[in-house]
């Protein structure tokens, strides 16, 4: 006899909620904190209800200090709670970065595994929002090169719940980023139950033949209709993979995938210089050299600061530069 | 400011009494107890700055100057307390109950020198300034929720003041009423900056004020206000009344660290001339004297023991296991990435020689 297994339809945000009402119902040391997190259920209501369930001890609304957030959070993890501290948006971590990088991350090997540290940073990030300067900064990569933290980033509503749960569950400093853009363009099924899904697996988000397009967060659904448009009037299909998480990445997946297809596109908003494509290209060099037909081909976005909103169109991979790389990667 | 915060003062620099009250807790045990650990770490600092100049350990940051107040303020937290020291809290973590042993390999650069013996709460010294002030008031704000009566204990210096962290620190504490004493150790420099050019402000303790943070001055080489006031700071947390600040008035006689020349910015007479005024054993001593306690026999017995505790913990440093790479790999996750496993791997092949 199966059970069923009951389904709602969510928004990526909302999803995000119920992963922390999820963990916050079933481990008593779960903590949400972060400025306005409380009455005000978060900016983007990804707190919302939770003050009101859990009460102030647990979801607590704290001074407007980043460093300060990160900081004590350190010392809570340390005591015996799992915090899961909210970054207003990423761009604002800068202040909290010290915390991160020397400590936060560098605890457990400082005390040899005496003290640890098992929290969640969640950061709302990325542009296409039209949101003020420095609210759509994509700095993954400040973070995939800090060494004891994993970055993760969800591109769907399902990914988001399972992701988020496991990130929790992690014994070390997960930074969990989430794609503005993402938060309600879409729902996806999303079962009511708790579940997780391994941190460092990617996912195919459709099979193809004939070209690997690399991909995550908000550029996922992207990607998808830049790649649908392409296939339309070809005989040529794509494998696109959504990482989910870029530290660690999913070598396994990336080189099955490029030995059948041995052409890579990525695809990132985050500028091209020193980004996560440099990690997968790298990663391609180790693990797949010898299937690969073609230079592979990167379309992000650009070496500047994301630019304000009249021009931040401009700045994201399009459909047409997307499609254009996979047509390079075909014709080399 | 200076009258609002005048410095609290148990002990003159005659050695009489300024506060009587305390007379009756100042048995001779105490009194041996307080120069005993005094003079423990004062030995045990001596004894670095020579390994150092030896070339037997790295770089070191002594605090020969600064006994009574990290000594002083250290007796005042007890075993299940948690400790928050700065690379230059030796002295404080000590008596806490961290070993020499320890202590020597932090010296001379091995991660297990940062681990406190099994059941003391002591982080591992923070070297990003004023850093830890936050995972103090998060460690005490975790004991406060978990209805506990533990209390953090956190040393900073003058310098750190100036840092975002001491300010979000305090505040958070102040909104969040954390049990944690915020223990500054103000020796005048950091570095080669001297105060005035720190702050603005005349005293460190004032600074409380603005977070509702009772705040004290104490004479910082006055161990019995030290430990008096940093038990009075200590009881205060345990019993649910949240943080104090205590600037702790003192001075460091050497250089900032062994690798800094500490003549190009200050004069250097002021240090001698405080090793025969201010000086926190010193004044101690001649309290004894004028109580006629003082036992001349007993000190070299003690002076005997503790060069014998501090050249076994010496030998023990140097017959420690050699270092090995697996801690690095080892303690970067729970579980190491794959990343993290190949390059151990290949490190390991190179090294043995195996690789085509
Ligand atoms: C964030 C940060 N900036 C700079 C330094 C370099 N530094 C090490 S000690 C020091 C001075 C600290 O002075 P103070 O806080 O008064 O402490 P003291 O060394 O006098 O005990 C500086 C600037 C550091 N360790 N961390």
């Amino acid at each position: 006899m199966t059970t069923a297994v009951q389904v709602k339809k969510l928004t990526m945000v909302q999803a995000v909620t119920d992963a922390m009402r999820t963990m916050l119902e079933e481990d008593e040391s779960v903590l949400v904190l972060g400025e306005d997190v409380g009455k005000n259920g978060g900016v983007f209501r990804a707190t919302e209800g939770l003050f009101e369930q859990f009460g102030e001890e647990r979801v607590i609304d704290t001074p407007l200090a980043e460093s300060g957030i990160i900081g004590t959070s350190i010392g809570l993890a340390v005591n015996g709670f799992r915090p899961i501290t909210e970054m207003q948006f990423l761009g604002f971590i800068y202040p909290a970065f010290n915390q991160l990088m020397t400590h936060a991350t560098r605890m457990r090997q400082r005390s040899m595994g005496r003290y640890t540290v098992p929290m969640v940073i969640r950061a709302p990030y990325g542009a296409g929002v039209k949101a003020p300067e420095i609210h759509s900064d994509s700095v993954e990569a400040l973070f995939t090169q800090i060494p004891g933290l994993k970055v993760v980033i969800p591109s769907n509503a399902y990914d988001a719940k399972g992701l988020l749960i496991a990130s929790i569950e992690d014994p070390d400093p997960v930074l969990f980023l989430e794609p503005m853009r993402s938060y309600r363009s879409s729902r996806t099924e999303v079962p009511e139950e708790r579940y997780s899904i391994e941190l460092g697996k990617a996912s195919y988000v459709k099979k193809g033949n004939d070209v690997t397009v690399l991909t995550w967060g908000a550029m996922v659904p992207d990607t998808v209709k830049a790649v649908e448009q392409f296939e339309k009037n070809q005989k040529t299909t794509c494998d696109v993979i959504d990482l989910r998480t870029l530290y660690p990445l999913d070598k396994e997946t990336i080189q099955e995938s490029v030995e059948k297809t041995g052409r890579v596109v990525i695809v990132h908003e985050a500028p091209a210089t020193g980004g996560v494509n440099a990690e997968i290209i790298s990663v391609i060099n180790d693990t797949a050299f010898f299937f690969l037909k073609a230079p592979i081909q990167k379309v992000t976005g650009f070496d500047t600061p994301v630019p304000v909103y009249s021009l931040e169109k401009e700045y994201l991979p399009s459909s047409e530069k997307i499609i254009h790389a996979i047509n390079t990667a075909l014709s080399y | 400011m200076l009258e609002k915060f005048p410095l609290t003062q148990y002990i003159s620099e005659d050695g009489e009494l300024v506060n009587p009250e305390v007379k009756e807790m100042l048995t001779l045990d105490v009194l041996k107890l307080f120069y005993e650990k005094m003079l423990r770490a004062r030995m045990m600092d001596k004894k670095c700055v020579n390994l150092q100049r030896q070339g037997r350990i790295g770089t070191y940051v002594p605090y020969e100057g600064q006994e009574a107040a990290q000594v002083g303020s250290a007796l005042a937290v007890e075993d299940g307390d948690w400790m928050f020291p700065t690379y230059r809290d030796h002295a404080a973590t000590m008596t806490f109950g961290h070993s020499l042993r320890n202590l020597l390999l932090y010296w001379v650069g091995r991660i297990e020198g940062g681990i406190p013996p099994e059941g003391k709460n002591i982080f591992p010294p923070a070297v990003p300034i004023a850093s830890q002030l936050l995972h103090a008031t998060g460690v005490a704000w975790a004991e406060k929720k978990k209805n506990t009566d533990r209390v953090s204990l956190v040393y900073f210096g003058d310098g750190a003041t100036s840092e975002g962290d001491f300010h979000e620190g305090l505040n958070f504490a102040s909104v969040f009423k954390t049990p944690v004493v915020f223990f500054n150790q103000n020796n005048g420099y950091a570095i080669s900056v001297p105060m005035e050019k720190q702050m603005n402000s005349k005293t460190i303790a004032q600074k409380g004020l603005a977070y509702e943070i009772p705040s004290i001055r104490i004479d910082g080489n006055d161990i019995v206000a030290v430990y008096m006031e940093t038990k009075m700071a200590v009881d205060r947390a345990r019993n649910g009344e949240g943080p104090t600040l205590i600037e702790a008035v003192t001075w460091r006689y050497g250089a900032h660290t062994t690798a800094d020349d500490p003549s190009k910015y200050r004069n250097q007479s002021e240090s001698d001339h405080r090793r025969s005024t201010t000086d926190p054993l010193l004044r101690l001593k001649k309290y004894m004297k004028n109580e006629e306690i003082w036992d001349e026999e007993w000190l070299m017995t003690t002076e005997k023991n503790i060069t014998n505790e501090i050249n076994t913990a010496l030998e023990e440093m140097k017959d420690y296991p050699e270092a090995n790479i697996d801690d690095v790999f080892d303690n970067v996750f729970e579980k190491p990435t794959w990343t993290l496993e190949e390059q151990r791997e290949q490190h390991r092949l190179i090294k043995r020689g195996q690789m085509s």
